[in-house]
């Protein structure tokens, strides 16, 4: 590797790799600078390999992803070359060929295509490799004999696209996406294009001498095109409606069947007794119309996942120590009195006591806690923590599904997939009125033509039947929330489907985590309590935290900015802190029995994270760390405030917050603290028996059973495809502040949808007047049809924009 | 005017192929991914040291 050193730069560079600004000394390779010894290693294996087409793709833009320092272990991945593991992963196996699925979540422009399939290029046994962008997958397809999966995702590790590879990938069944609306729709546009043509005598005047004598002929052409669309295309809505009354349940659906059933039966009727015209060509095109709506509203984030549970974080396998030998093991098979060793940044997989060596376990994933928490040898640690430092040995005592976060996943509000019937669809409302009405009206038409003339009582009660069909109605709630989502997405606000924005909009309490949601889960607050330090002091304290590796001892060097001094006898004690003598003063910073004093251990609350501080063997302070709130939090709940939004704050630490909270907060809010994961549910589940509509806000793996609980979970993160628990939405730390404006836009789009739904009533009115007149006719009904679908679905689009508009939500370039 | 007959047969024949071959293009998982193949196109072919690909350092 050549570094030529050159420290005449003034400029600080960009990488060439991954365009992030390099430190002071930047390294360098073909006179390119790199930031890290990562991005570096990468450009040197690329320039080897003829790839440096990657950096030229996308214009002005660094493709590259920072590579984190860590090395990958040469034997880390080993365990996928395990033919029990590599059954479950495997895609495909042959003699000669295995095919393997991952996710990315690294991938991000054209450049990472690129990249990813050209592996070929750097490990000969790769055959093919296939990239789905839009869900962040790669297929790859290998010769097991040249190749083993082991290397691969070394190498996509080492290329900085690290694939995710959890306990999921094993348990979980692959999902296959549901391709059925796509066929459902081609063929209702197929036979909707077909039935018009036939259709167009009927249309106009000159037609009368074709249809004379086709008419027939036309007719049973156009029942052969009608029944695969009642029957295949059509099935959904009918199967819906069924589903609702049988639950004594009106939705948007049962006007729908009613009217399309009476269009396909009146034509039927009409043609096999060679009455004439049918409609025929409206009811393809209805159909056709609302499964536009249906795919709008299937709209959603591929590469985002929302149903995520714990498996998804765990690892597939982990280090077990068999009478001192290491041995790799999946998870799953990981039981009670096992022992297993965690080497840093891995992560405990179930509850175990600290057997050996002094854990730091950052459970930001967990509780959204930023500081490490130290544990000593006998304490146990939680499942779901992640050993920060040395490697460390543990005994496993409960299974992985029996710890005492995961057993959340056991609750049975995790066994049945989410519904949004509760919340009741203002589309599902208006649909059981709308059906009541037209069937009024339909029974008033009925008993006025009777006693005048029978013939006519027929035609006006099913023509009002006939527009019953409320397909302008069906489509202004999709095409609306759609577009939400979509406004939303700009926002870096990701919803789960269009169901959740309306839930936003009727929700009336909000419940928020603490720890990671309220607090920035990447940033801490540190303050200094005792014998004041002057500069000097500072800067002692400073050089000696220059040598430590420990987290917290970063964290506060990274803190203080005074100069570092040269200085000696540096060392570390293991578990307790570190020592080293600057310009000759002894420096201790660490644990209180290691730096602090006696009477100091008494009285100080253990639950905050402290760190002491003596100067030349004298006790002078404590550096105590502590959460950040985010900014813009205290705007944000004055806007909910005023938005009349009960809140609620849940926290699993002790109530040292409470009165930073409650100034926030206010006194009407519930503050509860102490609150285990299954509290957290609890409370939510109380809430809605209570009738409240309930919003979470969290962030770990926690607040997941409040967040399956409530009606609409949102996590928050700071990587959008980072971990998120299983959610409703998923919302970008950045945007947190805009919270209380999603809501109310999410309100908006609501009146939008009645504004919509009132167009869409408009027309129903006419084509019930022409019905009940006995005048509605196929004619008019193939030109009323297209009319207000399209004005509907335009009111919709337009009005929805607008909102967006008008609240300045729309994408704001750069 | 008998040819009609003939005609509109044929034009639902020539439909149904139309429709046959989207129907095997949904199921042959062309619509999985409708961004990939965009950015694909665009890439060029590049001469590669054809059966020693890992052959050090090509030229730049």
């Amino acid at each position: 590797m050549r570094e030529s050193a050159s420290t005449l730069v003034d400029e600080k560079e960009h990488c060439y790799h991954c365009g992030d600004e390099c430190d002071s000394t930047p390294l360098y390779s073909d006179e390119k600078a790199f930031c890290c010894t990562g991005c570096q290693a990468v450009y040197e294996l690329l320039y080897a390999n003829n790839l440096c087409t990657y950096y030229n793709l996308e214009a002005g833009e660094k493709p590259g992803v920072t590579v984190k320092s860590e090395e990958v272990q040469a034997n880390q991945f080993t365990y996928l070359d395990e033919p029990a593991t590599q059954n479950q992963l495997l895609t495909f196996q042959s003699e000669t060929l295995h095919k393997v699925l991952f996710q990315i979540p690294g991938m991000h422009c054209s450049s990472c295509i690129w990249l990813l399939e050209n592996l070929f290029k750097l490990d000969n046994g790769v055959i093919e490799s296939r990239v789905n962008f839009p869900r962040k997958e790669i297929s790859v397809s290998f010769h097991p004999q040249k190749t083993k999966l082991s290397n691969i995702v070394t190498l996509l590790h080492k290329i900085g696209y690290g694939p995710t590879l959890n306990l999921s990938d094993l348990t979980g069944k692959k999902k296959k996406r549901d391709y059925s609306i796509n066929l459902k729709l081609g063929l209702a546009g197929f036979c909707f294009g077909n039935t018009m043509l036939l259709a167009f005598p009927d249309y106009f005047a000159f037609g009368e001498e074709v249809k004379q004598e086709f008419g027939h002929f036309f007719g049973y052409v156009s029942i052969a095109l009608a029944l695969p669309v009642l029957l295949y295309s059509a099935r959904g809505f009918f199967e819906s409606a069924w589903q609702g009354l049988k639950q004594k349940h009106v939705n948007l659906d049962t006007p729908i069947s009613v009217g399309l059933a009476a269009l396909f039966l009146v034509s039927l009727w009409d043609i096999i007794s060679g009455k004439g015209p049918c409609y025929l060509d409206s009811f393809t095109g209805l159909v056709f119309f609302m499964l536009i709506g249906k795919y709008v509203q299937k709209t959603t984030y591929d590469a985002l996942a929302f149903d995520r549970d714990y498996k998804a974080y765990f690892p597939i396998s982990v280090t077990v120590l068999e009478k001192g030998q290491e041995k790799i093991t999946a998870v799953k098979d990981l039981t009670p009195s096992k022992r297993i060793r965690i080497r840093n940044h891995e992560l405990v997989p179930a509850d175990a006591i600290l057997l050996r060596g002094s854990a730091f376990i950052d459970y930001s994933f967990v509780s959204g806690e930023s500081v490490p928490v130290p544990k000593v040898a006998g304490e146990i640690i939680y499942a779901g923590g992640r050993q920060v430092g040395e490697s460390i040995e543990l005994e496993v005592i409960k299974d992985v599904s029996q710890s005492y976060l995961t057993q959340l996943w056991n609750n049975e509000v995790f066994q049945k997939e989410k519904s949004y019937f509760g919340v009741g669809t203002y589309a599902d409302k208006v649909g059981g009125w709308f059906i009541s009405v037209t069937l009024l009206i339909a029974l008033g038409a009925l008993v006025y033509w009777v006693p005048r003339e029978t013939d006519m009582a027929i035609k006006a009660f099913t023509s009002v039947l006939v527009i019953a069909c409320p397909c302008a109605l069906s489509l202004s709630t999709p095409f609306t929330l759609s577009n939400a989502l979509k406004i939303f997405g700009g926002q870096k606000f990701y919803l789960k489907n269009g169901d959740v924005a309306e839930t936003l909009a009727k929700a009336d309490t909000i419940v928020f985590d603490k720890t990671g949601t309220l607090t920035e889960s990447t940033q801490t607050d540190i303050t200094y309590q005792g014998n004041e330090l002057d500069d000097y002091n500072k800067s002692l304290v400073r050089s000696v935290l220059q040598h430590s590796t420990h987290p917290l001892s970063q964290g506060l060097y990274s803190f203080l900015t005074q100069k570092v001094r040269p200085g000696s006898e540096y060392g570390e004690v293991a578990g307790q802190g570190v020592q080293g003598k600057v310009e000759g003063v002894l420096v201790k910073i660490g644990s209180s029995s290691f730096a602090g004093s006696a009477q100091l251990m008494v009285g100080a609350s253990s639950l905050a994270t402290r760190v002491y501080v003596s100067i030349g063997d004298e006790y002078n302070g404590v550096f105590t760390f502590s959460n950040h709130y985010r900014e813009g939090l205290e705007q944000l709940v004055k806007e909910l405030k005023q938005q009349g939004k009960k809140l609620a704050v849940l926290s699993g630490d002790n109530d040292a917050e409470r009165t930073n909270l409650q100034r926030i907060f206010g006194y009407e809010a519930d503050l509860r603290f102490h609150q285990s994961p299954a509290d957290k549910l609890a409370y939510i589940e109380q809430l809605k028996k209570a009738g409240h509509k309930v919003i979470m806000v969290g962030d770990g793996l926690n607040d997941a059973g409040a967040l399956q609980m409530s009606d609409a979970g949102i996590s928050i993160t700071n990587s959008v495809n980072g971990f998120t628990p299983g959610c409703d939405a998923i919302l970008d730390s950045g945007s947190f502040t805009n919270f209380a404006k999603f809501l109310h836009f999410s309100r908006r789009s609501m009146n939008v949808i009645l504004g919509a739904f009132i167009v869409s009533f408009f027309y129903n009115v006419i084509g019930l007047t022409l019905a009940v007149m006995g005048k509605f006719t196929p004619v008019i009904s193939a030109i009323l049809m297209p009319i207000s679908t399209v004005s509907v679905v335009l009111c919709s689009v337009l009005g929805v924009r607008f909102v967006a508009y008008q609240m300045g939500l729309f994408k704001t370039k750069k | 005017m008998t040819i009609i007959y003939m005609l509109i047969g044929i034009s639902l024949t020539v439909a149904v192929l139309f429709l046959t071959s989207f129907i095997w293009a949904v199921k042959s998982g062309q619509y999985e991914d409708d961004y990939t193949p965009s950015v694909r196109m665009l890439f060029d072919e590049e001469p590669t040291g054809a059966g020693n690909k890992k052959s050090g350092k090509g030229e730049a």
